[in-house]
C-alpha cells in the first residue's frame, strides 16, 4: 500500500471524526447484495521490483521492437525523439496537472498549448488551431462533423479512397448515427496513386458537403491538394486535408496555402514514441470564420488584473461542460501532454531543422526507391511521394516473410485494406534508416519477387 | 500560510547579449519571442556528397518556401523555456489537488519508466502479431483484469478517453437495438450528469431526456419508470453520482430499464469509489466505461492523454469496436472480421502507453489494494465533509462516497463567491476543488481528496478553508484580490472570450 500514506493511527483518528468504527461502516449503505460479491479476485498487490519484473518480461517478448531493420509506416512513423522532449514531458508539473480550469495555477500548461496552437497554424498556414484531439483519425471525423455544422443541408461526404483506411473507418463510425449523410468514396488513379480528379469532378455539385484527402495519402503520394480544394470550392463545399506524417508539412506546401478549409492530422511524428499505436495526438486547424464550430479546447491570450500577459481556456461555450447536448463535440480530456511533446519537438526542430529533416526523409526514401528499382523492384504508383511508397510485388506476403527471416520488417502489405492492391507493399523510410539498409531490403525481397 | 509545494518565483525574461526588442511582458516569453534567425537545436548527420536536396527531388513547386515565425533556438534555450513554464503550474505531485470527479491521485513514477521500455515504446503498431506477443498479452490481461474489477463479461481498450468510451457505448446500444429491428431515439440522463453524457448522446444520434434526482440527491426508480418507454434506448447513470452519493436504487433502475428493453449505461468516471465495494456488472449495468487517468492512476497530463475502455455484458460483446483481440493456437492477434461491430473509433489499437501504466498500477495494488484504495478514498471524503461541516455544509444528507459536494453561505453573508474561494485557495498552495458542479447545487464545491493524500494534508486543507471563511467575513478584499502569490493575478477570462487571440503572430 505504498501509495497510501495512512497509518493505523490516522485511520483510527479519521474514523473517530466521522463517527465510524470500521472502514466498512462507511459503505454500509451500499446494498448488501452488491457488497457481498464485490471482492476483486486478482493477485495480491506486489512490490515495485515485482511490477518491473513482470512488465519487463512482457516487453521482452515484443521481439519486433528491436533488432530488426524497419520500414514500417502506414500512419505511424519512426522518427528520432530527442531526449529533451522526454525531459520536458516527464516533468510532473506538466504530467500530473489536469485541464487548466484554474488559469492562475496553469500558466505553464496554457502557454504551452497557446504555443502548440501557434505552431500548428504555422505548419498548416491556417488561422486557428485547437488544443489537440485524440489522434489523426478521430480528428478527421471531427472535421467532417464540423463541416456538417457549417453546412447542415449538404448531405454528401466524399472520402478519397487513398485516405488511410482506418481514418475512413473512423469517420464512418462517427457518422453512423447521424441522419441524412451519405458517404461517397472517390477512387484513386490506378497509375499515379492520387485521388482521381475526374471522379471528384463528377460529384462536385451542390449536394457535396466536404472532400477529405490524405496529404500525403495512404499510398504515400503527395496529392494535388490545390486542385482538389479548387474543385471542392467550385461546388461550394469544404476541403479537408488529413496528414498522418506531420514531418511532411515541414517541406510540402501548406494546406492553408492550397485553399484547404480544415486541416487535420496526426502529430505522432512530432516527438512521440511508436508505443504500439497510441497515444498519439490529433491536430486541427481551420479558418477564423469557422472558429465557433470548432470542437475541442482552445487557449487564448488575455491579461491579468495587473495587465500582465496571461493565458486561459476560452470560447468554452462551444464545449460539453457548458453547452451539454448542444456542444460542438463531446471531447473533454484530449491529448494535452502529447501536444506538449509536439510543441517541444517542433521548437527543437525549428524553422531550419524541420525542413532539413523533411528533406532528408525525401532523400532517403527516394534513394531507397532507386536501390530497389535497380534490383528490378518497381514502384506501384508514379505520383510524387514524400517518405513512403508502394512497391509492386507478385507476392507481398511472401516478401514480408522472406525479409523477416533476414531481420527486416519490410513494410505493410496493402492488400488487406485494398483488395485491388494485393500486389503492393507499402514501404516507409525515415531518418532512422541508413543508406546501407536499402540494398539489404532489396536483396531480401528480390528473392521472392 | 502554507508554503509547502509553492511554485517558483515569476520567471524573468532572459536578456540576450545583443540588444533586441522584447515586448515588455511579465512571465515567460513565448517560444517565438526567444527566436534568433539561424539558431538551431538539432543537427542531422551530414548528407552524402553530391546528393540532391529533397525539394529538388520532388520538385520545388510542391514545396513551401519557408516556415515563417517558426522557432529558432538552441537546445539549452528550449529546455530552459519549458522548464520555466513547468514552474508556473500546480500539479498533483506538488500540491493537494482535490478536483472533484477528476480523481487526482498519485501517479506512480515507475509506470512512466515501464511504458518507456524499448519493447513497449519502440513497438510499431503494424508489427506482425507474432513479434508483439508481449504487448498483446498485456492487452489481454488488462481486459481480463477490468472485466473482473467491473463484473462485466467483455472489455475493449480501444477508446481514447472517457468521452470517446461514452460515444462507443452509445453507438453499441444503438447497434444492439437495430440488430433486433428496433429504432429507439431517446436516452435518459440525470440532471447531475457530467456534460460529456448529453454531448455524447447527440453525437450518437439520441435525444436527451433529463431525469430529476430527488431532494436527497439521488435518482428514484419511480422517476425512471415514469420516463422510460419503448423509445428509450438507454439511460446513462454515473455511480456514485456527481454529488458523491451511491445511487441506492440503481438495481431497481436497471430493472425498470430492462423491463422496457432499454440498457443501463454506467458512467465509470467515479469508479474510484467502487473497487471491492460494488461492481457495475452486479448493479445491472450493460455497459460501463472507465477512465484510466482517474481511477487507474495514469497521468492527467494537463488534459490527457487518457484512455476510456468499455466493459460490456455478453449480449453487447458482438458490437464492441474494432479491432478485437483474439487468441488462437498460435497466440494472440487482432480480429477485424466482426460483422456486428460498430467499427473503429480511432487509428490502430488503443492508447497502449496508458494501458501499460494502468496495468502496472493494478499489479502493484492487486485486488486487495484496490479495495483498500476505494475505502481510504471514501474515508478521506467523509473526513473532510465532517470537518468542514460547520462552515461548508454538505449539499446532501446522504452518505458520501469518494467525494463530497459542499455549499456555503458566504455569497449571502459577505458577497464572496465560490469562484473567489477557489482563487484564494491557490494562495494557500492548494488546487481548488471542482466548482459550480454539479449544476443542481448552487455555488458547489466538489471535493475529491483521493486515497493518496495523508491526514496532515487533509487537515491543512481544512485549516485553509476555515481561514478563508473567516477572511470572507472580516477581510473580504483579501479574497476578492486573490490570488496574490501566483505568477499572475486574476486572469481576465471574459476578455479572452470577447477578443479571441488564439495564436502568436509575427510583428510585421
Amino acid at each position: 500500500m505504498r501509495f497510501m500514506p495512512h497509518t493505523e493511527n490516522d485511520v483510527a483518528a479519521m474514523l473517530e471524526t466521522v463517527g465510524a468504527k470500521h472502514l466498512d461502516d462507511l459503505i454500509a449503505h451500499v446494498p448488501a447484495n452488491l457488497r457481498a460479491r464485490a471482492t476483486i479476485n486478482l493477485d495480491l498487490g506486489c512490490s515495485e521490483a515485482d511490477v518491473v519484473r513482470e512488465i519487463s518480461a512482457l516487453a521482452a517478448r515484443n521481439t519486433g521492437a528491436s533488432g530488426f531493420l524497419s520500414f514500417l509506416g502506414a500512419g505511424y512513423y519512426r522518427h528520432y525523439v530527442p531526449a529533451a522532449v522526454r525531459a520536458v514531458i516527464g516533468r510532473a508539473e506538466f504530467a500530473t496537472s489536469y485541464t487548466p480550469y484554474q488559469a492562475e495555477a496553469s500558466q505553464g500548461t496554457t502557454q504551452a498549448i497557446f504555443e502548440f496552437q501557434t505552431l500548428i497554424t504555422q505548419l498548416t498556414a491556417m488561422e486557428v488551431a485547437n488544443a489537440s484531439m485524440y489522434d489523426g483519425a478521430s480528428a478527421a471525423a471531427e472535421a467532417v462533423l464540423m463541416a456538417r455544422r457549417l453546412m447542415p443541408t449538404r448531405p454528401v461526404v466524399a472520402l478519397s479512397r487513398a485516405l488511410w483506411p482506418e481514418y475512413r473507418a473512423t469517420i464512418r463510425t462517427y457518422l453512423s448515427a447521424l441522419d441524412g449523410l451519405e458517404i461517397v468514396e472517390v477512387p484513386f488513379d490506378d497509375a499515379t496513386g492520387a485521388t482521381d480528379l475526374s471522379a471528384l469532378d463528377r460529384i462536385a455539385n451542390d449536394r457535396l458537403l466536404c472532400v477529405v484527402t490524405g496529404y500525403p495519402n495512404a499510398l504515400g503520394i503527395i496529392e494535388p491538394l490545390g486542385a482538389i480544394a479548387q474543385m471542392t470550392h467550385r461546388a461550394g463545399a469544404l476541403a479537408i486535408s488529413v496528414t498522418a506524417e506531420g514531418i511532411a508539412l515541414g517541406l510540402l506546401r501548406a494546406p492553408g496555402e492550397l485553399g484547404v478549409d480544415i486541416a487535420v492530422g496526426e502529430g505522432q511524428s512530432f516527438g512521440l514514441p511508436l508505443q504500439f499505436g497510441g497515444p498519439g495526438v490529433g491536430f486541427m486547424a481551420a479558418r477564423l470564420t469557422h472558429l465557433r464550430q470548432m470542437p475541442g479546447r482552445l487557449v487564448g491570450q488575455t491579461r491579468d488584473r495587473d495587465s500582465r500577459r496571461a493565458f486561459c481556456l476560452t470560447l468554452s461555450t462551444r464545449e460539453q461542460h457548458i453547452r451539454r447536448e448542444r456542444a460542438t463535440s463531446n471531447i473533454c480530456t484530449n491529448h494535452s501532454l502529447c501536444a506538449l511533446a509536439a510543441t517541444v519537438y517542433l521548437s527543437l526542430m525549428g524553422r531550419i531543422g524541420l525542413r532539413e529533416l523533411a528533406e532528408r526523409n525525401v532523400e532517403l526514401a527516394h534513394q531507397a526507391a532507386a536501390v530497389l528499382e535497380a534490383a528490378g523492384i518497381r514502384r506501384r504508383f508514379s505520383g510524387p511521394f514524400f517518405n513512403e511508397f508502394a512497391l509492386k510485388l507478385a507476392n507481398p506476403l511472401a516478401a514480408l516473410e522472406a525479409a523477416e527471416r533476414k531481420q527486416i520488417l519490410a513494410g505493410v502489405a496493402l492488400g488487406g485494406d485494398y483488395p485491388e492492391l494485393s500486389h503492393a507493399l507499402l514501404v516507409s523510410v525515415t531518418e532512422m534508416n541508413r543508406g546501407d539498409e536499402f540494398s539489404r531490403l532489396a536483396a531480401a525481397i528480390a528473392e521472392v519477387r | 500560510m502554507a508554503s509547502a509545494g509553492r511554485i517558483g518565483p515569476v520567471a524573468i525574461p532572459e536578456t540576450p547579449s545583443t540588444p533586441r526588442r522584447i515586448e515588455p511582458v511579465a512571465g515567460v516569453p513565448l517560444i517565438f519571442e526567444l527566436s534568433s534567425e539561424g539558431r538551431r537545436a538539432t543537427d542531422l548527420s551530414p548528407r552524402a556528397a553530391g546528393e540532391r536536396r529533397g525539394a529538388e527531388i520532388i520538385g520545388v513547386e510542391l514545396c513551401r518556401e519557408d516556415l515563417p515565425g517558426f522557432p529558432e533556438l538552441s537546445e539549452p534555450q528550449v529546455i530552459r523555456h519549458f522548464l520555466r513554464l513547468s514552474q508556473l503550474n500546480f500539479a498533483q505531485a506538488l500540491q493537494f489537488y482535490p478536483l472533484g470527479s477528476c480523481t487526482m491521485k498519485y501517479n506512480p513514477v515507475v509506470n512512466d519508466e515501464l511504458a518507456a521500455l524499448q519493447g513497449l515504446a519502440g513497438l510499431h503498431p503494424a508489427t506482425p502479431a507474432h513479434l508483439a506477443q508481449g504487448a498483446l498479452e498485456l492487452i489481454a490481461r488488462m481486459e481480463a483484469a477490468l472485466a473482473e474489477i467491473t463484473g462485466m463479461d467483455a472489455v475493449s481498450l480501444h477508446p481514447a478517453a472517457g468521452a470517446q468510451g461514452e460515444l462507443t457505448g452509445l453507438l453499441m446500444v444503438r447497434a444492439y437495438h437495430r440488430k433486433r429491428g428496433e429504432v429507439r431515439h431517446k436516452v435518459i440522463i440525470p440532471d447531475t450528469s457530467h456534460g460529456t453524457n448529453p454531448a455524447s448522446c447527440t453525437l450518437a444520434g439520441f435525444e436527451v431526456i433529463v431525469a430529476k434526482s430527488n431532494r436527497r440527491g439521488y435518482l428514484e426508480a419511480s422517476e425512471v419508470r415514469r420516463l422510460v418507454s419503448d423509445d428509450v434506448a438507454a439511460m446513462m447513470v454515473t455511480n456514485p453520482n456527481t454529488l458523491g452519493i451511491f445511487e441506492p436504487e440503481i438495481q431497481d433502475i436497471a430493472a425498470a430499464l430492462h423491463d422496457r428493453g432499454a440498457m443501463l449505461y454506467l458512467d465509470g468516471a467515479n469508479m474510484n469509489a467502487l473497487f471491492g465495494v460494488a461492481k457495475p456488472g452486479h448493479m445491472g449495468a450493460d455497459i460501463v466505461q472507465l477512465n484510466l487517468h482517474k481511477s487507474f492512476s495514469t497521468p492527467h497530463g494537463g488534459g490527457g492523454p487518457g484512455a476510456g475502455p468499455v466493459a460490456v455484458k455478453k449480449h453487447l460483446e458482438p458490437f464492441l469496436p474494432l479491432p478485437r483481440l483474439k487468441h488462437s493456437g498460435a497466440g494472440y492477434e487482432f480480429d477485424t472480421e466482426r460483422p456486428d461491430s460498430i467499427g473503429r473509433m480511432r487509428s490502430f489499437h488503443n492508447n497502449f502507453g496508458m494501458i501499460v501504466r494502468a496495468y502496472a498500477y493494478i499489479l502493484a495494488l492487486g485486488g486487495d489494494g484496490l479495495g483498500m484504495a476505494s475505502r481510504l478514498a471514501i474515508l478521506g471524503a467523509n473526513y473532510l465533509r465532517k470537518r468542514l461541516q460547520p462552515h461548508f455544509p454538505s449539499a446532501t444528507g446522504e452518505p458520501s462516497m469518494h467525494e463530497c459536494v459542499l455549499s456555503h453561505d458566504l455569497e449571502k453573508r459577505a458577497h464572496v463567491s465560490t469562484l473567489e474561494i477557489a482563487k484564494r485557495l491557490l494562495d494557500f498552495g492548494i488546487h481548488p476543488p471542482t466548482i459550480y458542479f454539479p449544476l443542481v447545487v448552487p455555488g458547489a464545491l466538489m471535493i475529491e481528496p483521493t486515497e493518496t493524500e495523508s491526514k496532515e494534508i487533509l487537515d491543512s486543507f481544512v485549516d485553509a478553508m476555515e481561514r478563508i471563511y473567516d477572511e470572507a467575513l472580516n477581510d473580504p478584499e483579501r479574497i476578492k484580490n486573490a490570488p496574490q502569490t501566483l505568477p499572475v493575478s486574476r486572469v481576465d477570462e471574459a476578455g479572452a472570450a470577447r477578443h479571441p487571440l488564439l495564436r502568436w503572430e509575427k510583428k510585421a
